[in-house]
């Protein structure tokens, strides 16, 4: 049975990208706009074909940045948008990521990752853009980034990307790669009344008496938004703003806002921490990965304890806000932290930021274009 | 029955940031005298601008309105036009703006002829940053970035438009305000991409380098340089050389984006009701 999205419930074998065009349109996306680009263009194409069918829509601009900036003002009529792209698209795309953080406006960006710098191997898998999705525009500002490890995940974790970047006001990055974006694996489709959907908080109040900018009603972090044509009539820049929306320099105001935005970092850290821990009740090895690489860190620790050596997996599917709490209480229970990336050691720094040298942080890297084996991982875990 | 100017203002965001002398007030003032000749409420109309001091345009208007980033205004409107396309997206843009940096969005949002209004403030300078040339800024003219005189063409911004596919391309000056205030409502009721040049004047950065520090200098050099498209049949190719032409410049119909997508949906869902 299949619903006017193309989803039921059912098992089906697909494609990481097309997981992830699914579960956008389970999340409630109504606009996508993007670019050709490999390895992410499937999600462009699957949604060119889904998104009308339940009356969406779908545009292929002209480049990338004006792709990410139709989906900004698509979202400002409160629709949900989605663009994916890949490294060089993503480095095109920083200077609205920045502008969507400032002037709060929920949207999520999908990076299918492939080997860099500049064209590098577009066919090939990479993690080496996790330090760029944290810092890639230039500014300090918010940005929560995910990272699924299977097609299965990529489907329930681009719908938290929504409910987060919905809840907070803020861009989330989505970051896939090439391998997880080609693989083809089994994937139990979930019903829609299994799935929670969160939207942004729209004002009540009289038109007259909105203010855009003004979090005091709530936790004092994210402000309601108004959709566009409804009749709050209210401006948006990025400029620094006061409560108005209108630009201000005042030092005060600009402080203000600057620390308001950016304490959406610490306020939503603990409920956008997606963990999963194998084999951790008696780990004093911790293998800690994501993405295609915790793939195989989990056979490797696997394969370690058939080897008597009390290994585990945390899998993070949250990079950013880094889980610093999290990681620093592992980090006084275990001998050695294994960090396996596909780059040039990236996250270990974070790692090792947290862990504060309470324990032995190894990191391992490869960035021939090829995944970590377990057997490399399993050889590290050999030699703690 | 006119409303007052004020009535779309904020005037609360005033003084505005522009010049002694700028013309983009006029501009402004022209596009909401044609708002409001097409009696449009101010909850249905929607202005986006890009970078620079025409795109500070949007903060005193009492509309929604988004001041976006560098060179992206018709991009971001793309986006609002396409997901609410009874909202009337008017894009408030100046020559660096829009023909440099945002050259790309203006060809392809033309050649969709997706239905938004765009309004160049062509001052043919950079004010914003002090006085830099633009694409639009004439041969042998000087800039802080041409101290020796500028050696390249400018573009027709309104030829470049119309053969990239847009519905509607006018040409106004500041000195002929009336005129240009009706292209805007022309263009506003177009049903396609609709494209307004304004040439303004910006005697701070464009007008002290060339040998015209006085708005009123400039707004006499609109006067004597400007010709009606009937004017123009008159005169010999000579004559014509430094004169621009204003007035409607082209109109076509064509069918519009969000209306062909409209199509699109209806197909696509009748094959998926179809299916079940």
């Amino acid at each position: 049975m299949q619903n006017k999205a193309g989803i039921g419930t059912r098992t089906k074998l697909m494609q990481g990208n097309e997981a992830c065009a699914l579960g956008a349109i389970a999340a409630g996306v109504r606009f996508f706009a993007g670019y050709p680009i490999t390895p992410s263009t499937e999600i462009a194409e699957d949604l060119s074909a889904l998104l009308p069918r339940v009356g969406g829509k779908f545009i292929q601009m002209e480049d990338e940045i004006a792709s990410i900036s139709a989906v900004i003002g698509a979202s400002l009529t409160g629709t949900k948008s989605l663009t994916a792209t890949s490294g060089p698209g993503f480095s095109l795309k920083q200077e609205s990521i920045g502008f969507a953080a400032i002037a709060e406006i929920p949207c999520v960006i999908v990076n299918v990752m492939r080997v860099g710098p500049s064209t590098g191997v577009p066919t090939a898998p990479s993690q080496a853009d996790v330090m760029q999705a944290r810092w890639g525009t230039h500014g300090d500002h918010p940005v929560v980034v995910l990272c699924p490890s299977s097609v299965a995940e990529t489907y329930t974790l681009i719908i938290e990307a929504f409910n987060i970047s919905e809840k907070w006001r803020i861009p989330v990055v989505f970051l896939m790669d090439e391998g997880i974006g080609h693989m083809r694996e089994k994937i139990e489709i979930p019903n829609s009344d299994e799935l929670k959907i969160i939207d942004r908080v729209r004002p009540v109040c009289n038109p007259n008496d909105y203010l855009p900018f003004d979090a005091d009603k709530g936790d004092g972090t994210v402000p309601p938004m108004a959709d566009f044509g409804t009749g709050y009539r209210y401006h948006l820049t990025g400029l620094t703003h006061d409560k108005t929306g209108f630009p201000t320099t005042q030092r005060p105001e600009v402080d203000a806002l600057i620390r308001r935005l950016n304490s959406k970092m610490d306020k939503a850290k603990q409920e956008v921490t997606f963990i999963d821990e194998v084999l951790m009740d008696d780990a004093d090895i911790v293998v800690f990965a994501y993405g295609i690489s915790a793939r195989a860190g989990a056979r490797a620790v696997r394969e370690a304890r058939e080897s008597g050596i009390s290994a585990g997996l945390l899998k993070t599917k949250t990079l950013w806000p880094f889980p610093d709490e999290y990681v620093e209480e592992i980090a006084s229970q275990v001998k050695a932290i294994i960090v396996p990336e596909m780059n040039m050691g990236q996250l270990v720094l974070e790692v090792e930021r947290a862990v504060k040298g309470r324990t032995k942080v190894i990191s391992l890297t490869r960035v021939d274009a090829e995944p970590i084996s377990p057997d490399e991982i399993l050889s590290a875990l050999k030699g703690v | 029955m006119a409303k007052p100017i004020t009535y779309y203002l904020r005037t609360d965001k005033m003084p505005h940031i522009w010049c002694e002398g700028c013309g983009h007030g006029i501009v402004l003032s022209a596009v909401l005298r044609a708002v409001d000749s097409l009696g449009l409420d101010k909850d249905d109309v929607c202005v986006v601008s890009g970078i620079g001091c025409a795109s500070r345009a949007p903060g005193y208007l009492d509309f929604d309105t988004l001041h976006t980033t560098h060179g992206r205004a018709l991009a971001f409107a793309t986006g609002i036009k396409t997901m609410k396309p009874n909202l009337n997206v008017l894009v408030l843009t100046g020559d660096g703006d829009l023909a440099a940096i945002g050259g790309n969005h203006l060809i392809h949002a033309a050649r969709r002829n997706i239905n938004l209004t765009t309004i160049c403030f062509n001052n043919s300078i950079y004010g914003m940053t002090s006085g830099q040339y633009s694409p639009m800024t004439p041969t042998g003219k000087m800039a802080t970035t041409a101290p020796y005189g500028h050696i390249e063409e400018p573009f027709d911004l309104c030829e470049l438009v119309f053969s990239a596919g847009a519905s509607f391309v006018a040409r106004g000056t500041c000195y002929h305000a009336n005129p240009l205030s009706k292209l805007i409502a022309k263009a506003i009721a177009v049903n396609g991409f609709s494209f307004v040049e304004a040439i303004s004047q910006c005697p701070t950065y464009y007008g002290r380098r060339n040998k015209m520090r006085d708005a009123l200098v400039m707004l006499d050099w609109q006067k004597e340089h400007a010709v009606t498209k009937r004017a123009a049949s008159r005169l010999s190719p000579e004559e014509l050389k430094d004169k621009f032409i204003i007035g409607e410049l082209g109109t076509r119909t064509r069918p519009e984006y969000t209306e062909r997508y409209e199509s699109i949906i209806k197909a696509a869902t009748k094959e998926t009701d179809d299916n079940v």
